[in-house]
């Protein structure tokens, strides 16, 4: 939570910055609410949650069950007559599909706040322009664009992390590979399908 | 009971078994001995279902392993224990949850009749007092008592030994072996142990099968592989250096 709610902040601190500087070029620093918003909203929201989330949860899980697979622990599952798919992949998918739109949604506003911070507090602009304008720019297409994003993110998240912790290799060095695997494939994952679904779906 | 017929498996082009065949009676222990790293422990997942043969059957009850649906090798396994190497317990689990888990999921005592049972089995393993103890905590000795308490808190019909009192203490793998008889004498259990304890683990066990090359050179009683002539079973039992296995040391 807090590595969200660091990431969330700052990210909106200097979407903000930037945002102000530009915008201000133009003479449409009154549309830095509804830039901030939309940019989170819509992609930085869903993908850097997603990141975070894979390398806090995603490394976890991938090391977790392949620590389980070499000592065995999967094996006396299946033994006991037992699907360890329904033990170990189940819960963890359902989490992911649950947990990531939440934690999306929790960056996003606290985003919206530390934009808020920087071009408010700092840099003049009115809080009722900022809020205002971002109510007249943002519907509720945008923000459903960006929830089912991270459900998906979800979905992909925990099926890499527990494929690759479930066919990890032989000893510490097979887990160690897996988890660093899992890391990588699931962040480039994330951005190649961010790209499909924003195509589609804006 | 357990059939196994002409089980072949290769691992990267390196052929591990090279025809395997034995049978174990309703009720036997067998005792599997051979050299160190040359697939017993292959074979004995062969027999649980954990690994596909590349070639060859294992027929539990008539069942093939092989062509079950996954629902009936789900039912299959549920008579089957087995006792890891390591022995395998969940380490996010307590002693008591480990050998509680099975019955939690798989049958519908009550957490009354549950706990009793469960501290029974550990009470008969030794392990009373150190239910809430967590695998990282205790000995390997005690590790193992667990796992065999776990194993055997269903009662399976079908029991699988993965060399159970290697790197223990010659006293507790005794204790541990005792343990496996006694059980064995209340469960009535068929059984496979994977060993290099010998003779001990002789005392408990009806036939011993020698796995030699990929294959069974023999399968005889204790007391015959004992008193065998055969150079390979006489060196393999005295654990001499002088002899036709030749190690690459």
């Amino acid at each position: 939570m807090l590595v969200i709610f660091l990431t969330g902040a700052f990210a909106g601190m200097v979407l903000s910055l930037q945002g102000f500087y530009t915008l201000n070029r133009f003479g449409s620093a009154a549309l830095l609410g509804p830039m901030v918003a939309l940019s989170l909203i819509k992609e930085l929201g869903p993908v850097l949650t997603a990141l975070m989330v894979t390398g806090r949860a995603g490394s976890a899980i991938t090391a977790e069950i392949g620590i389980m697979r070499i000592s065995e622990q999967i094996d006396a599952l299946e033994l006991m007559g037992l699907n360890p798919f329904r033990y170990l992949v189940v819960p963890k998918l359902l989490a992911g599909i649950i947990v990531l739109p939440l934690l999306t949604a929790i960056f996003n506003v606290v985003g919206i706040f530390g934009g808020y911070l920087v071009g408010g507090k700092l840099l003049g602009v009115s809080a009722g322009i900022y809020f205002g304008e971002m109510a007249n720019y943002v519907d509720m297409q945008d923000i459903l664009g960006g929830i089912y994003k991270s459900l998906t993110f979800g979905v992909l998240i925990t099926w890499v992390c527990c494929y690759k912790g479930y066919y990890s290799g032989f000893g510490a060095e097979g887990v160690s590979k897996a988890t660093t695997q899992a890391v990588v494939i699931s962040s480039v994952l994330i951005l190649i399908w961010d790209y499909f679904m924003t195509s589609v779906m804006f | 009971m357990i059939r196994v017929e002409d089980l072949h498996k290769s691992f990267d082009g390196h052929e591990v078994l090279r025809g395997v065949s034995f049978q174990v009676g309703k009720g036997e222990i067998l005792g599997l001995i051979g050299m160190s790293g040359y697939g017993k422990s292959v074979l004995l997942k062969h027999v649980a279902g954990l690994i596909r043969p590349d070639r060859g059957r294992v027929i539990i009850d008539g069942n093939d392993m092989c062509c079950l649906r996954h629902k009936d090798l789900e039912r299959l396994r549920s008579r089957f224990g087995f006792l890891f190497q390591n022995g395998a317990l969940f380490d996010s689990l307590t002693v008591f949850e480990n050998v509680a888990f099975l019955l939690r999921e798989k049958t519908k005592l009550s957490d009354q009749e549950i706990a009793e049972k469960v501290l029974y089995e550990l009470d008969q393993v030794g392990l009373a007092g150190a239910e809430h103890k967590y695998p990282a905590e205790i000995s390997g000795g005690m590790i193992r008592r667990a796992a065999l308490a776990r194993a055997l808190v269903r009662e399976p019909e079908i029991m699988l030994f993965d060399e159970p009192t290697t790197g223990l203490d010659p006293i507790i793998a005794h204790h541990i072996l005792n343990l496996i008889e006694s059980f064995h004498k209340r469960l009535k259990f068929t059984g496979i142990i994977v060993t290099h304890e010998m003779p001990k683990t002789f005392e408990i066990i009806q036939k011993v099968a020698l796995l030699y090359e990929g294959k069974i050179l023999t399968v005889e009683t204790p007391a015959e592989i004992l008193s065998s002539d055969d150079p390979i079973v006489h060196q393999f039992i005295t654990g001499s250096i002088e002899g036709p296995i030749q190690y690459n040391y």
